[in-house]
């Protein structure tokens, strides 16, 4: 499990130090396939049907399905790379190890519960994965890098959900992955429709809908 | 209770088959019965005294009885002045009159099918009892409401709708993280995230985790609530929706995130920590009225007004259930009357726009005697959701009011009592500028499916303001005792 661990923690290094978009897909895609494997690896041999349901659903959806979504939007747009994030790539990295430091600190002084499963490494990197996601989230330009940021940080609550229960009902952990594939597949669309109206996938230039703007202009003119 | 899984798959199997409809005219009958048949359903449901279970997961308690119904009554008035909308929508491209770029609607299947299936993600939003299978539904409405939203497929809508989709979805996200932390937080078996289950070892969870899974999920519904700071993307989403959409989103859908904190405060409140959670309620409840009262003061746009005083009154939620005792009370009555007032007020936004073709409140004079019913509504309206006498909204607004003062809350009623009078000032200047005065455009009739339903819900507002049936308030008693920390 630890291995597991480990490998997210250098997954989202490499997300936070690249600039291409389609390795930011492969990385976000070998996270999913992580995360698939990790709840065979929790369950300690005891395999049981909701256990391979969970697993192989998580590898098709995370690891398969969304990341071939994302690089045909790729594909299809003009855009290769993330150009000239809020923080360069460089200064992200090192935020990034900031941020690995914080996931150390607050698993650290998580309150021990007597008869549960022991709060370990795993809490720790999946705790990282959602502060990456969500620093992402706030300094990256390109609308497909925000949703995959969403991916990434809903890897990492995926992971505090496998680290602190596997017995938690699997109904419902299905139910989580089809609300977060559902999501993504429509961002995904919505993509296509930013890309052809922007002509640009960048989020800071959507700013028509704006209270906070110099001054205030009136749009709406559509009917009803 | 047989009647609460026909409640959730109903609307969700009419959702799905209004895709595959192809006649324009069944669809819209489909939509209006089945929104007919859910509020009998769910008035046949919520009736008898004792809660009805379904298992452990599903079930119908006081406090879900009231939204239950609220819900349903809404989509019904939105579902008759819905049909009338998407019949007046042009099928070919129109253009947008502010940039000139030709747009076209989505496709009148995809609208439908997508509210159908809003309903029913509602449906069982509310009507679960596992707490991790409600943020799986609340998490589903915001994917059947994104593509409503996006209805005009211009850049504005656009633009809503994926803040709309992103925001949501993280906030969401990190109310999840809560949830997981609820589960570490209970010591004795059975360990699942049931009702039942944590309100029966309430005195046993581990404050620390509790707490902790509080504010996470505090945070992330409260996005979803649009509380302050949280709420940037709900003025966008609500204006740019299709009015009947915006009247659902208001009403509807804000009351089920603010249900989801509820609950959690109801877990709180047993395990004795009801305070805890409160003082943060009532910061945030403060934060979103003020923040609201200041945009409410400056704003061209009457959408986006109306928009603001939703961020408002969930605030007023906020802190009227942050402060406990009556003010539980006092929430649950203004969460029916808000939901029912800013229902009523979006459809009349929508016939003004339909009849005026701009969103500038300033560009907008006579509406009395261009549209006389709507002209009149929007004065009902406003002074209905600005808490005047005698509509319903101000016994709920002056029974909070009471409340604070009771206990002694001096600089809770100050503020509350200032920013109310703030968002009164902001919108009485826009509302009459435009409700009064002269126009150059002609005096027009207004369908039936344009007012039926605005005209209907300002009598019930009105008529809550002067009477309380019995039942409902029997409801309202029961749901404020469950929040203070009535165990069942």
């Amino acid at each position: 499990m630890d291995i597991i661990s480990v490998l997210l923690i250098l997954s989202c290094l490499l997300l936070l130090g690249s600039s291409r978009l389609n390795v930011a897909i492969r990385v976000v895609a070998a996270q999913g396939i992580l995360l698939g494997i990790l709840p065979l690896d929790r369950s300690m041999g005891e395999f049981t049907a909701g256990i391979w349901v969970l697993s192989i659903s998580t590898l098709i959806s995370k690891g398969i399905l969304l990341p071939w979504l994302m690089s045909i939007c790729v594909r299809n747009s003009e855009i290769r790379r993330e150009i000239e994030p809020f923080i360069g790539f460089g200064s992200s990295l090192l935020c990034g190890i900031g941020l690995l430091a914080l996931a150390v600190w607050v698993t650290v002084r998580m309150p021990a519960v007597p008869g549960k499963l022991p709060v370990g490494f795993l809490m720790t990197s999946s705790f990282f994965l959602v502060f990456v996601g969500l620093f992402l989230m706030v300094t990256r330009r390109k609308a497909l890098t925000q949703s995959l940021a969403y991916l990434v940080m809903e890897n990492g609550v995926y992971g505090v959900g496998v680290g602190m229960s596997l017995d938690f009902p699997f109904v419902v952990e299905l139910g989580i992955l089809l609300d977060v594939f559902v999501g993504v597949f429509l961002m995904g669309n919505l993509l296509f429709h930013l890309d052809r109206e922007f002509e640009h996938m960048d989020v800071d230039k959507l700013t028509e809908l704006s209270d906070v703007s110099e001054s205030p202009t009136i749009d709406g003119e559509q009917i009803a | 209770m047989t009647l609460l899984l026909p409640i959730i798959l109903l609307p969700a199997a009419a959702g799905v088959a209004s895709f595959l409809i192809r006649s324009h005219r069944f669809r819209r009958v489909v939509w209006v019965a089945t929104a007919a048949t859910h509020l009998a359903m769910s008035i046949a449901a919520a009736m008898p005294p004792e809660a009805a279970t379904l298992g452990n997961w599903i079930g119908l308690d006081c406090l879900s009885a009231v939204f239950l119904v609220l819900t349903s009554l809404l989509f019904l008035g939105a579902s008759i002045y819905g049909i009338g909308y998407v019949a007046r929508e042009p099928v070919a491209p129109q253009p947008d009159l502010e940039d000139g770029s030709l747009f076209r609607n989505e496709p009148e299947s995809v609208f439908t099918g997508g509210i159908l299936l809003l309903l029913a993600t509602m449906s069982l939003a509310i009507l679960s009892r596992h707490l991790a299978l409600q943020w799986v539904a609340i998490e589903a409405t915001t994917l059947a409401s994104a593509p409503l939203i996006y209805y005009h497929q211009n850049r504005r809508s656009l633009e809503a709708a994926w803040k709309y989709l992103i925001l949501c979805s993280v906030g969401i996200a990190v109310a999840l993280l809560g949830i997981f932390f609820l589960l570490m937080a209970m010591q004795e078996e059975p360990r699942d995230l049931t009702l039942t289950a944590l309100l029966g070892q309430a005195a046993a969870l581990d404050h620390k985790w509790l707490s902790t899974a509080f504010i996470f999920m505090l945070v992330g519904y409260g996005t979803k609530m649009g509380l302050a700071p949280l709420h940037s993307w709900l003025p966008d989403a609500h204006s740019e929706a299709p009015s009947p959409v915006s009247a659902l989103l208001s009403g509807a859908l804000l009351n089920c995130a603010f249900l989801g904190i509820l609950r959690v405060q109801q877990v709180c409140a047993a395990a004795g920590m009801a305070a805890f959670g409160g003082d943060l309620l009532i910061l945030f409840g403060l934060l979103s009225m003020g923040l609201a009262g200041v945009f409410i003061l400056r704003q061209a746009d009457y959408k986006r007004m109306l928009a603001y005083s939703s961020v408002e009154h969930m605030g007023i939620l906020a802190v009227a259930v942050g402060m406990g005792g009556l003010g539980l009370f006092g929430a649950m009555l203004h969460a029916v009357n808000h939901s029912i007032v800013k229902a009523m007020l979006f459809f009349t936004a929508g016939n003004i726009l339909s009849r005026f073709h701009t969103k500038d409140a300033a560009k907008i004079q006579g509406v009395c005697s261009v549209l006389p019913i709507s002209g009149a509504l929007w004065i009902a309206g406003f002074l209905a959701i600005t808490g005047s006498p005698p509509f319903g909204t101000f016994i709920s607004e002056f029974t909070i009011l009471r409340a604070s003062v009771e206990q002694g809350r001096w600089i809770v009623a100050g503020l509350y009592s200032l920013f109310l009078l703030v968002v009164f000032v902001g919108m009485s200047v826009i509302v009459l500028r435009m409700a009064l005065g002269q126009s150059q455009a002609a005096r027009q009739r207004e369908s039936w499916t344009a007012v039926l339903s605005p005209v209907t819900f300002t009598l019930l507002a009105l008529l809550l303001g002067v009477y309380l049936p019995a039942p409902l308030a029997d409801k309202l008693h029961g749901a404020a005792g469950l929040l203070g920390g009535l165990a069942k």
